[in-house]
């Protein structure tokens, strides 16, 4: 059976309730069951602080923001004349015919002038609630889902402010049902109610269900959206939240709260990490456990706050001086942020290193359809070696750990806080355990802990400790899931992407063979330090042709591969324009390259400047 | 090629039947660490580490209920020196690290040291907001007015004029008064000392680490390798004792001026106290849930609170 797949567009001026207005639509569409992608792409694209926000839903998966509009909600003029022209035949345009004027439409879209001042009676903030109600009408949705979302949505304003708007809605969708013609096709249904989320929820939950009791931050777009729902549930989940006086803090704290025994967490965006890393530096050479999102947005310095980019992979790479154990991983999709979170709390106290975590404007803003059951929050919790003093640790009370460290009194000396183990992982105890007495030094030191950075020359003692840490990554990667080729093994190109491309690529293939005829295959990449660089470059060596597709100008990833694996992709697709691929962008590139009229390309986001 | 992989020094498990011992009897000795203190023969830091293990075996604290945190310089060497838990950590940062040790897990003490340079230079962020939070924790800065460890550049204490490394001709910036700064800035106990005073520093120690909230003590401890400037000669005719000259720390604006006052006379002792404010700790209502340190808590949440989450989406 086809599915039907289907995206409205709403633009216009900050203040003219885009947001609201989009989280209603996905409300309803999400409550009749069907999957949706939201993505906002605010303030810059369109000058004067205009926003586009595309809610695309299906009853298939829906893994981007698409390629089409079929309902088109210019708020403004200014919205109207950047859009109109990118509508196809079968689009309609629902606007204010006393406000906004419509330019040249292609051929058969539907122009839906719409009496806003009459319909709203004169309430200028309701214009969109009136569109609102002609699009569920256009698109073959009952009046009653959005009366139900209206009243829940405006209810905090009082019910004189929900009649009005209850009124208008319906008075938007009567004169639609009177004066427009339907789409062709009807807004499916999905097989159960579904919920909204965004990244950087799903990154808040994770952290919630991994258990952390500890989160910092420093406000920075797009990261904050954490930092809110963690401060908004902090109370009764009972985790400390705190705003600190810059990205410096914030790590240090961090690691002042885990090196108790707390799983801590924070996020920032790429300015906000440049700051923290030499902490990173500091939670690998003591061996805390911290986990911290970078949420990428497009740089360098200020950039551009409320644009996408995966421009910081080789800072994270980079991050603090010297080699030192850590994990890196770049979830690509919303779900998979949450139920990333604690699998990586988990290999970062089992393996006792920092964990960084890179998302990017794109899945942390953008709004995504969940399925409630996707949200399990008893999730698996493996803290490691650790050591704490009321059997909350390792040993899940048994004493064992505490058995192999005897308290021997306040002088102890039998308990090595770093101790140099096969495996390079030392038992971790906690200030407040008896008998387990160490200073945790950034300074190079002993397995006792103290400082060998001074001594006049240890070489052999110094190659020992940089060996122990380097040596717990060799049983991370075996705890980590190699990537997976997805599609057929003998295709004609295999697309490389990593972290939050995963869902566009995914439906560029689709369209490849859909409607290219061209069989495509694609290599997800997550889990980016440490790498399964065998694995990958078997992969890629069986590949015919290997594009890597990448949201930034110089290829970071493609040269992190070449790095790790010696592998060097045939052909190239950036973006770097601020916005994420749509799906057609990597289609018309691969058919670029296949022509072999290009080994880089650089699609155009259509809109008009 | 060579056997990377190998550790090659473990030593065997040692004692691992034997039962965890009741430790024993504390006395002075319980604070000494496993090293020797590298600090230069004469340095003011030795009477600083002296006084604090003094401090705490007169407050009789458990070494592991204690944490002593610091920054980097010759005075962040002190956590190694001393037999509690420790934590030496980046240039500047101990007092973020220990606010996130005092968020994790509240029973600790927790004793903040460093230098000058550590804590009003570059942690000199930290300094102004853990102040302003009044996190409860004892900041004890090693004030020898030069920044010892990189071998004798001008500090953020130094006096103007000071010819210093990094000051060939003498500085020309006006130095920090870290007394009235900390007062203005929100610290509720502040405090001076002077490493050739060890018994007062002792009860400056005391007091700081049993007072509810940020509590500071700048104590002037002498570089002798580098600052030949203010040394123990310099200082010792001209520190005077506030509990001994009836001043009143609950004052605020005796308290200001006697924390300018600079010359032949200098102030040591307990400038300003106050029990008025609440500590962080005190206001936050997520560590008075009646389970303890966060540390120490189960982990994840419970079936009820995923469904209300989970309500919130749809
Ligand atoms: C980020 C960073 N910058 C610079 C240094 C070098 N450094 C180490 S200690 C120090 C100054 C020490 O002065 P102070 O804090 O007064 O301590 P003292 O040695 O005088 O006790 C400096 C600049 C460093 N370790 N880290
Ligand atoms: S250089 Fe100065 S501060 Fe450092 S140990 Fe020597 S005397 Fe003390
Ligand atoms: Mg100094």
């Amino acid at each position: 059976m086809n599915k039907i797949d289907f995206a409205v567009g709403i633009g216009g001026e900050n203040g003219q309730g885009i947001a609201s207005t989009g989280n209603i639509l996905a409300l309803i569409f999400a409550r009749r069951g069907l999957h949706l992608n939201a993505y906002n792409a605010y303030q810059s694209i369109i000058r004067g602080g205009h926003t586009f926000l595309t809610i695309r839903a299906s009853d298939g998966p829906v893994r981007s923001m698409g390629d089409k509009i079929d309902a088109f909600i210019p708020l403004n003029q200014d919205t109207m004349d950047r859009h109109l022209h990118l509508l196809k035949s079968g689009a309609c345009a629902i606007y204010d015919k006393e406000k906004v004027t419509p330019g040249n439409a292609a051929d058969g879209v539907q122009l839906c002038p719409m009496p806003m001042k009459e319909l709203t009676k004169g309430n200028k903030l309701a214009v969109n609630t009136a569109a609102l109600g002609a699009t569920l009408q256009l698109l073959g949705i009952e009046s009653e889902p959005l009366e139900t979302v209206i009243s829940r949505q405006f209810m905090k304003k009082g019910d004189a402010v929900v009649a009005e708007n209850l009124a208008i809605a319906r008075a938007g969708y009567d004169y639609a049902a009177q004066n427009f013609t339907a789409f062709s096709w009807k807004a499916p249904r999905g097989a159960k109610p579904l919920g909204i989320i965004t990244g950087n929820q799903t990154i808040a939950m994770g952290g919630a269900a991994a258990g952390v009791k500890f989160y910092a931050a420093y406000p920075m777009s797009p990261s904050t959206g954490v930092l809110m729902w963690m401060a908004a549930h902090a109370r009764e989940l009972g985790i400390m939240v705190r705003q600190v006086e810059d990205e410096i803090g914030v790590m240090n704290m961090v690691i002042g709260a885990a090196h108790t025994g707390c799983r801590a967490m924070c996020a920032t965006s790429g300015g906000g990490f440049a700051l923290m890393t030499e902490a990173v530096g500091m939670a690998g050479m003591i061996e805390t456990p911290i986990v911290c999102v970078d949420v990428q947005r497009a740089g360098p310095a200020t950039g551009v706050p409320t644009k996408t980019e995966q421009g910081d992979l080789w800072q994270v790479l980079g991050a603090g001086q010297g080699d030192y154990a850590r994990i890196v991983v770049a979830p690509t999709s919303q779900l998979d942020l949450f139920h990333t979170i604690p699998e990586l709390f988990n290999l970062c106290d089992k393996y006792q290193c920092p964990g960084l975590v890179l998302s990017d404007l794109l899945i942390s803003e953008g709004t995504t359809s969940i399925d409630p059951d996707d949200l399990n929050f008893q999730v698996k919790i493996d803290r490691g070696e650790l050591i704490l003093p009321n059997g909350n640790g390792a040993d899940n009370g048994s004493g064992a750990i505490a058995a192999a460290n005897p308290a021997s009194g306040y002088n102890d000396k039998a308990y090595l806080r770093y101790k140099n183990t096969p495996s390079g992982i030392s038992p971790r105890a906690v200030p407040g355990v008896p008998g387990c007495i160490f200073t945790a030094a950034t300074d190079e030191h002993d397995e006792d802990g103290t400082l060998i950075s001074d001594e006049f020359t240890n070489p052999q003692k110094r190659r020992m400790m940089v060996e122990k840490r380097a040596r717990k990554m060799q049983g991370a990667i075996k705890d980590i899931a190699p990537p997976q080729l997805v599609g057929q093994e003998e295709a004609d190109v295999t697309l490389v992407g990593w972290g939050s491309t995963a869902g566009v690529i995914r439906e560029a293939v689709e369209k490849l063979a859909g409607e290219e005829g061209i069989v495509a295959n694609q290599l997800a990449i997550k889990w980016i330090v440490p790498l399964h660089a065998a694995e990958i470059g078997a992969i890629l060596g069986r590949s015919k042709n290997v594009i890597l597709v990448e949201n930034n100008q110089s290829g970071q990833f493609a040269r992190y591969l070449r790095s790790e694996t010696g592998f060097a992709a045939h052909g190239h697709i950036r973006k770097y324009d601020g916005e994420p691929f749509m799906p057609h962008h990597i289609v018309e590139a691969v058919k670029e390259q296949l022509g072999g009229k290009s080994r880089l390309s650089v699609p155009v986001h259509e809109v008009n400047a | 090629m060579s056997a990377t992989t190998e550790p090659t020094t473990t030593p065997a498990p040692t004692a691992v039947t034997t039962p965890a011992k009741e430790p024993g009897q504390l006395t002075k000795e319980t604070y000494r660490g496993r090293i020797h203190p590298d600090w230069c023969p004469g340095c003011g830091d030795f009477s600083v580490l002296a006084a604090l293990q003094t401090a705490l075996f007169e407050l009789g604290l458990q070494p592991h209920q204690v944490c002593v945190i610091s920054g980097i310089g010759c005075s962040s060497n002190l956590p190694g020196y001393v037999n509690t838990y420790g934590m030496h950590t980046l240039h500047g940062r101990a007092l973020a690290v220990a606010t996130g040790v005092r968020c994790g897990n509240h029973d600790l003490k927790v004793i903040c040291t460093g230098g000058d340079g550590d804590g009003y230079g570059i942690g000199g962020n930290h300094f102004v907001h853990t102040m302003r939070r009044n996190v409860d924790l004892t900041y004890i800065v090693m004030d020898n007015q030069i920044y010892g460890l990189t071998t004798g550049q001008c500090s953020p204490t130094s006096v103007k004029g000071m010819k210093t490394k990094s000051t060939p001709h003498g500085s020309v910036e006006n130095p920090i008064n870290p007394i009235p700064m900390a007062m203005v800035g929100g610290a509720t106990y502040v405090a001076r000392a002077f490493s050739g005073k060890q018994k007062h520093m002792v009860q400056m120690f005391k007091g700081a680490i049993q007072h509810k909230g940020f509590a500071l003590v700048d104590v002037f401890s002498p570089c002798v390798t580098y600052n030949k400037d203010n040394t123990y000669q310099w200082f010792n005719p001209r520190v005077k004792i506030l509990e001994e000259q009836g001043h009143n720390p609950t004052d605020l604006h005796q308290a200001i001026e006697r924390g300018f006052q600079w010359g032949d006379e200098i102030p040591i002792g307990l400038f300003w106290r106050r029990t008025d404010l609440q500590s962080l700790e005190d206001l936050e209502p997520v560590l008075h849930t009646g389970e303890g340190p966060l540390a120490f808590r189960n982990l994840g949440i419970s079936p009820e609170q995923a469904k209300r989450l989970i309500q919130e989406l749809l």
